[in-house]
């Protein structure tokens, strides 16, 4: 899933400062279940922006409302009736939810009120890692079903470099597990440490963003 | 090996010939200051074979490889030019070993480079289009097919004597030798190894790399970092991955009064090199007197090493 984190509040209360009166609205999909943008957070960060501009003097009304998802036209839709009345979007989905807000609301201005972090999952109550990087032609088969591109900080496909020590990667002080050391002792389980002695060649970038904006078509489920 | 010459460096040409190579390094600056480079320089030149340029080492930012590679040619001496992968997609990269090559220079050391977390300029973007064994590969394919990465013919091809590096301190230990082996498949002609302080290690390397057969298909040249003082070597051991210091090294550095402890450390740098020379399959010394250019002459005169071979 879509990772996300909330942004500062002192961020999101620079952003709307011009603003009376603003949509929080949330999305129902990955961010909620990240428990960064769904119906418990639009109402946690709709108050919280409230009592500081109260605070500071300067009421700000918010309408809360979270959207089944914000990555499909039709689910922005419900929004209509509060953006009517307001006079700015925060959107605390992934970055793709102040986006549709934005081309359906072209005269409304949007902020995003969370930071998309990654294409991840939780690896215990709390705490999200990242796992792709959405490069477009996946490899992770000749890796033991571990990403490499994702995972080393220098995306060695011939890795691990000199600045592997015990199960760690030098960059993270110590935070970050070495992913070669993790493909190395994986591909000793399956028996295919010889596998590690191919040389690999160069990748094909141009199905990840370096191609260009990508688009997905499925010809036989267009209309 | 072949007599045959790929590139005719001098290094190249050296090693061929079955004397024992010394190469030295040489930082560029972290402004323009030529005169500060080629005053380093100085020290190297007729002290060692070729100078490693280093390519904006430990991800700050100094003055090119490139560029101080040709203020060394025309000094007189011959570059290792050092390229890393962090900087440059494959369009740039390909463009500078094609411009080094139209300067003039004959050695390029392939590395994937440190992460730019290291360095001066953290919130950097990396690049990462190949690692140091693409690069590697790059550079073989360029020289002796006459082909881009893409396939697209050159018009001209780049005469490189192509080198790299390796960490034998590192983990997992026994994979070391192997990815080593990976680059001496991908073109790799010569090694110069991370400095070197675990002795027991890295014989136990080279012995892993005589029995693959690698000391036949690569020139491998030890690192050796002289030690100038107790501060610097608790860091090494402390804060450079892979590189564990003997305690026994610290211990003869803090055994001396302060003014010797420099000396003892050459002492030790010197010794080394003679440890490592003896070794079956090592083929010369990599000698990175890091800011420590003056004492050059020194090291080298007092581990024997001079003068230098001549070669056409």
């Amino acid at each position: 899933m879509v990772i996300g984190e909330a942004k500062p509040v002192a961020e999101i209360l620079e952003m709307i400062k011009d603003f009376k009166k603003v949509v929080v609205a949330g999305c129902k999909g990955c961010v909620t279940v990240c428990n960064a943008g769904g119906e418990k957070e639009v109402a946690i960060l709709a108050s919280e922006l409230r009592i500081a501009r109260k605070a500071a003097g300067n009421d700000l009304e918010t309408l809360e409302y979270t959207c089944e998802r914000q990555c499909d036209p039709e689910y922005i839709e419900p929004l209509d009736d509060l953006v009517k009345d307001a006079e700015a979007i925060v959107s605390i989905a992934c970055s793709v939810g102040p986006q549709y807000c934005t081309a359906r609301y072209p005269f409304v201005p949007v902020f995003p009120g969370l930071n998309t972090m990654s294409i991840g999952g939780a690896l215990e109550h709390g705490v999200w890692k990242e796992f792709c990087q959405a490069c477009g032609s996946c490899i992770i088969g000749d890796f033991g079903g571990l990403c490499p591109i994702t995972r080393c900080a220098k995306q060695l496909l011939n890795g691990p470099c000199g600045g592997s020590s015990e199960g760690l990667c030098e960059v993270g002080k110590g935070s970050i597990p070495c992913i070669w050391q993790l493909i190395y002792d994986r591909m000793k389980n399956l028996g295919q440490l010889h596998k590690m002695q191919e040389v690999k060649l160069y990748k094909n970038w141009s199905t990840s963003r370096d191609g260009g904006l990508r688009t997905t078509i499925r010809e036989e489920l267009k209309q | 090996m072949t007599a045959e010459y790929s590139a005719g460096s001098r290094l190249e040409k050296i090693f061929k010939s079955g004397q024992k190579a010394l190469t030295g390094e040489c930082g560029p600056p972290r402004g323009c200051d030529v005169d500060h480079f080629k005053h380093k320089a100085s020290f190297l030149k007729g002290n060692v074979d070729a100078v490693n340029v280093t390519d904006n080492q430990t991800a700050v930012v100094r003055f090119c490889s490139m560029a101080a590679s040709k203020i060394l040619l025309e000094m007189g001496v011959e570059p290792v030019m050092q390229m890393v992968t962090r900087d440059m997609n494959r369009i740039g990269l390909q463009s500078n070993i094609l411009g080094a090559a139209a300067l003039g220079i004959k050695n390029l050391l392939c590395l994937t480079g440190d992460h730019q977390s290291f360095g001066d300029h953290p919130q950097a973007k990396n690049v990462h289009d190949m690692d140091s064994v693409m690069l590697a590969h790059t550079v073989k394919t360029m020289r002796d097919e006459g082909k881009m990465v893409s396939g697209t013919e050159l018009q001209g091809r780049p005469q490189i004597f192509i080198g790299a590096a390796a960490n034998p301190f590192a983990d997992p230990q026994e994979f070391r030798v192997i990815r080593m082996g990976k680059k001496i498949a991908a073109g790799v002609q010569f090694i110069q190894t991370q400095c070197i302080y675990n002795m027991e290690r890295f014989r136990k390397f080279m012995e892993m790399a005589n029995d693959m057969g690698l000391t036949e298909k690569c020139y491998i040249m030890a690192g050796i970092t002289p030690l100038k003082s107790v501060g610097m070597a608790n860091y090494m051991k402390k804060f450079v991955p892979g590189l564990d210091v003997p305690d026994s090294y610290i211990t003869r550095l803090k055994g001396v009064p302060k003014d010797k402890v420099a000396a003892e450390g050459i002492k030790i740098a010197v010794e080394q090199i003679h440890e490592c020379l003896a070794m079956k399959g090592i083929a010369g010394i990599h000698l990175m007197a890091i800011e420590w250019e003056e004492r050059v002459p020194e090291i080298v005169e007092a581990a024997g090493l001079l003068p230098r071979p001549v070669v056409d």
